[in-house]
């Protein structure tokens, strides 16, 4: 069993690496690193629209986003993703390589998601900073930019991270349109091998668990230190103590 | 390709008959998978508190996996992976039993399982030890304080998560469609295939996964109003 699992490991490594990469399109674990990055990437910033919008005066504004929210929440990323693999060729009016539509996906799925942890940052956030913002002559574009994001953003760094983590677990689902990922050239190796898929799926398994969990110990990290940063300096040795909340990903 | 016409999926006997037999699939499963979840989650959380030695290390090593493996992973590590290697008994037994269905209840349910444990368990500790103090010096044994003092404020403490966890469930049941499972999403795929009527049949199933989606939350509030009297609900 454990011979198997170093057979195939020795075998097949680069091909789990970077897929076909120099002979065809790059695959394989890098190829998850690099959709779940951008993918977080292009979220980020969307979600802050998203967020603004939200909280925008304008109905026009607000009405749509509001509902796209909602609908992203509620509704499958398998739907979602046959959504865009439908839509986003009709909208281009060309062929559309199965990458940019997982991309696509990805940003307005995770951007969704974000935007409810922007809203409730910015929300969280007393009124008069905005109120002292805007006293001392700053617009309300300039307020938001200088005085109230820098702020909720800071509180966010650690449900970025977790995010990330739940992207790189939301990637597999790539592997229904044929996104040359991880999962997708751990499926090759079991199609070329036949005999052994416990084995193949097992390694697959423990190269996510790797993967995520130290991703997830480091999100904890980091948000015990920005707890202690916000407790400041005096009662620092009470926010050594008490233990940080657990950060709960989001599935699947 | 012609205009938009919904009524070309809506008033074909077949279609319907495809749509209504995925929602069932996808229902089997999401009832299977959810009492399996739940279940597992309350022996679990006895496990956690119980004395046994290891019996915290084992619990949390059961609940860092499937956090940290993708839901799609687990399934397919069932699927294609553990089925070949059960006995030819078992096997033949499975495939005559819809094992599709069978393995996407078993691994989604295990996979929740870690999510509602860890639920549970943080709606528990949020209960001050004065309860638990305070209910023994009134005569009730562990047990009873436990069924009658802390249970009640714990699952209270624990319901928003859970809600957010069951829907979550549901939208992952979606997931089963890679094994194979004929559920609802498959479902939507295959009258694609039939009528090419894309938008229109996607625009269907989103609109049954944001109702069904919508009941759970509504029926979640509902509980979490008529948990917590002071909110509104009646005791």
């Amino acid at each position: 069993m454990i011979t198997d699992l170093i057979a195939i490991i020795r075998d097949y490594w680069l091909l789990l690496l970077i897929g076909q990469y120099p002979n065809g399109p790059l695959g394989g674990l890098a190829n998850t690193l690099i959709l779940s990055a951008l993918s977080i990437g292009f979220a980020f910033p969307v979600s802050i629209i998203f967020a603004l919008a939200r909280l925008s005066r304008w109905p026009l504004l607000r009405w749509p986003v509001t509902v796209l929210v909602y609908v992203t929440r509620g509704v499958p990323l398998l739907m979602l993703i046959l959504w865009c693999y439908f839509v986003v060729p009709l909208v281009t009016g060309t062929d559309v390589p199965s990458f940019v539509i997982m991309l696509t996906t990805l940003v307005i799925y995770q951007g969704a998601f974000l935007s409810e942890v922007v809203r409730a940052g910015i929300v969280s956030l007393s009124h008069g900073q905005m109120d002292a913002a805007r006293a001392l002559g700053h617009s309300y574009l300039g307020a938001m930019r200088f005085i109230i994001l820098p702020q909720a953003l800071y509180n966010m760094i650690p449900s970025i991270i977790s995010t990330f983590v739940s992207t790189i677990k939301d990637t597999t689902l790539g592997y229904v349109i044929n996104v040359p990922d991880l999962t997708f050239a751990a499926s090759q190796v079991n199609n070329q091998l036949l005999t052994q898929p416990f084995q193949v799926f097992l390694i697959l398994a423990l190269v996510y668990y790797v993967l995520c969990w130290s991703l997830t110990y480091v999100a904890n990290r980091v948000e015990r230190r920005i707890a202690r940063r916000r407790a400041g300096t005096v009662s620092a040795a009470i926010a050594e103590t008490t233990p940080a909340t657990k950060i709960i990903t989001e599935q699947p | 390709m012609n205009g938009f016409d919904l009524s070309v999926i809506l008033t074909n006997p077949e279609f319907m008959s495809m749509l209504a037999h995925g929602i069932e699939a996808t229902f089997i499963i999401y009832v299977g998978s959810w009492s399996l979840a739940m279940s597992l989650a309350i022996l679990l959380l006895g496990i956690r508190f119980s004395p046994l030695p290891f019996g915290n290390r084992l619990v949390a090593a059961y609940v860092s996996y499937h956090r940290n493996v993708p839901t799609l992973v687990q399934l397919m590590l069932w699927y294609f992976g553990i089925f070949t290697l059960m006995p030819d008994w078992l096997t033949g037994w499975l495939t005559s039993h819809n094992a599709e269905v069978i393995f996407a209840i078993i691994g989604l349910g295990l996979c929740q399982a870690a999510y509602f444990s860890e639920d549970l368990r943080s709606g528990l500790r949020a209960v001050s030890p004065g309860q638990m103090e305070a209910a023994q010096a009134l005569g009730h044994g562990y047990l009873s304080a436990m069924r009658f003092v802390i249970m009640p404020q714990g699952v209270r403490n624990a319901l928003p998560p859970l809600i957010n966890h069951s829907v979550s469930l549901f939208k992952n049941s979606s997931l089963a469609l890679v094994i194979g499972a004929p559920e609802l999403t498959h479902a939507i795929k295959e009258i694609e295939n039939l009528s090419f009527r894309t938008f229109e049949i996607y625009l269907i199933g989103t609109l049954i996964y944001l109702f069904i989606s919508l009941l759970i939350m509504a029926g979640g509030a509902y509980l979490s109003m008529r948990a917590n009297p002071a909110v509104g609900g009646r005791a």
